[in-house]
């Protein structure tokens, strides 16, 4: 069978694959980013008892290894009663877990800015809300958005657990075929170009353009 | 099925699952080692007078560290064996894991190397150093300090990604953790004696890796004790 017959005949499982892992990556980074932004903040609380959640969060997440935390959310949670479908389950697990590395970028961030900038805003009497809203928030963006980049690429990668709960994405599919056609090396060098394609050609160009963008809004051209 | 957490359970399963502990952490080591050796080729490769075999090999790179290890896993696992090479998963667990974090770990040398001034390379070349003076006695001791934090943070790294070897059947700790567990049909208790057992191994790494970044940073007077 040459590689176009393959393609012709399970092109489309591939691409259907793709674009479960697609809706898998787009839901749990809104997840992430939404979790890493809250820790993140909460981390640098001056209340201990805040403080600690935010730590003890981090290190659990980031201690232990995603498939365990997968494989929890999958068959042990429904021990206590929670039963989530895998999908649900798979972005849960990956939003946790990113959301615990994101959150230490983003507080290394906020640390980042300049401490003049705090003082400013002190001084101009701002409240604590728009402090953080209007004056620092923005500012971190361009600090944040590169190591936020590779950790966006990390996730399309980690995606590929995901099948492993038994969510249909392309990892399953090539799993699958290769378990029917026994063509190895076409399922899974497919899948990697598609994954690889999507990183380079899709993922990274927009992360890119947006840190392109927040740097502008800051006034600073060049990162 | 009985509901909630078994501790005699917990027992019986303990020996086992210690001795799987054992595994992963010598996949983890072995992995290691090998991504220690193959980060240096990788490094070379892109260092070599010809810009195209140095392109060739950047692609490469790329292309390894952007796509799932997952994937690369079953690639090694399934597609030897279709070549005439056939592989314990053991051994082919270890070469992807070797050849994946062997590119992170060329970036991490290469950041080292680069982190060192050029001054120092000009001053040696005005000393009349030859070049592999220069790099044994002037460049590597300064570029090792920088290069020990990425070092260890991926040693923590591989450590986290070993219980992907389980889905090729190298027998580690998550691997003895779903076997227990679809043997006695209970999977709170392994699963969750797997994440105990990450967290007491991993949470101390990261603190030890932490404490030597902070101590090299002392060291090089980057920030004050």
């Amino acid at each position: 069978m040459t590689y176009f017959e393959f393609l012709n005949e399970h092109g489309i499982t591939l691409l259907l694959g793709t674009v479960t892992t697609v809706k898998v990556l787009v839901c749990s980074m809104i997840l992430y980013v939404v979790i890493s932004m809250i820790f993140g903040l909460m981390r640098l609380s001056k209340n201990p008892a805040i403080q600690g959640i935010a730590t003890v969060y981090i290190e659990f997440f980031r201690g232990t290894s995603l498939l365990v935390q997968l494989f929890w959310a999958y068959y042990v949670l429904p021990f206590f009663g929670i039963s989530l479908e895998a999908f649900t389950a798979g972005v849960v697990a990956l939003g946790l877990n990113f959301g615990a590395y994101g959150a230490e970028i983003v507080r290394a961030g906020i640390l980042a800015v300049p401490k003049g900038q705090w003082e400013a805003a002190y001084s101009l009497n701002f409240t604590p809300a728009k402090r953080i809203k209007r004056i620092i928030i923005p500012q971190i963006f361009p600090i944040i958005l590169p190591p936020a980049a590779n950790l966006t690429v990390e996730l399309l990668k980690a995606t590929a657990l995901v099948a492993l709960v038994t969510v249909v994405d392309l990892t399953f599919e090539a799993k699958q075929i290769n378990s029917i056609t026994w063509l190895s090396a076409q399922c899974f060098g497919t899948a990697l170009l598609i994954y690889y394609i999507m990183a380079r050609f899709a993922l990274v160009p927009f992360l890119r353009w947006l840190e392109v963008l927040a740097a502008k809004k800051v006034g600073r051209e060049k990162i | 099925m009985e509901m909630g957490w078994r501790w005699d359970f917990t027992y019986e399963i303990l020996p086992q699952m210690a001795i799987a502990t054992l595994n992963t952490i010598l996949a983890a080591g072995v992995g290691y080692a090998i991504a220690l050796i193959v980060g240096l080729f990788f490094l070379l490769a892109q260092r070599t007078p010809s810009k195209i075999f140095n392109w060739a090999n950047r692609e490469i790179v790329e292309f390894i560290r952007s796509t799932p290890l997952l994937i690369q896993l079953f690639f090694v696992y399934f597609v030897l064996p279709q070549f005439g090479i056939t592989l314990s998963a053991w051994v082919c667990g270890m070469i992807t894991i070797g050849l994946h974090f062997g590119t992170y770990m060329s970036e991490v040398y290469r950041g080292a190397l680069e982190g060192v001034s050029k001054t120092q390379w000009e001053a040696c070349r005005a000393l009349n150093f030859s070049t592999i003076y220069t790099y044994r006695r002037i460049v590597l001791p300064q570029a090792f300090p920088i290069a020990i934090p990425g070092m260890g943070n991926y040693l923590v790294g591989i450590f986290k990604d070993t219980p992907l070897l389980s889905t090729i059947g190298v027998a580690e700790l998550f691997h003895a953790a779903t076997a227990v567990g679809g043997y006695n049909y209970r999977y709170l208790e392994p699963y969750t004696l797997v994440g105990i057992i990450f967290l007491t191994l991993s949470i101390p790494a990261a603190m030890w890796v932490r404490k030597l970044e902070r101590d090299v940073n002392i060291a090089q007077g980057k920030i004050k004790k």
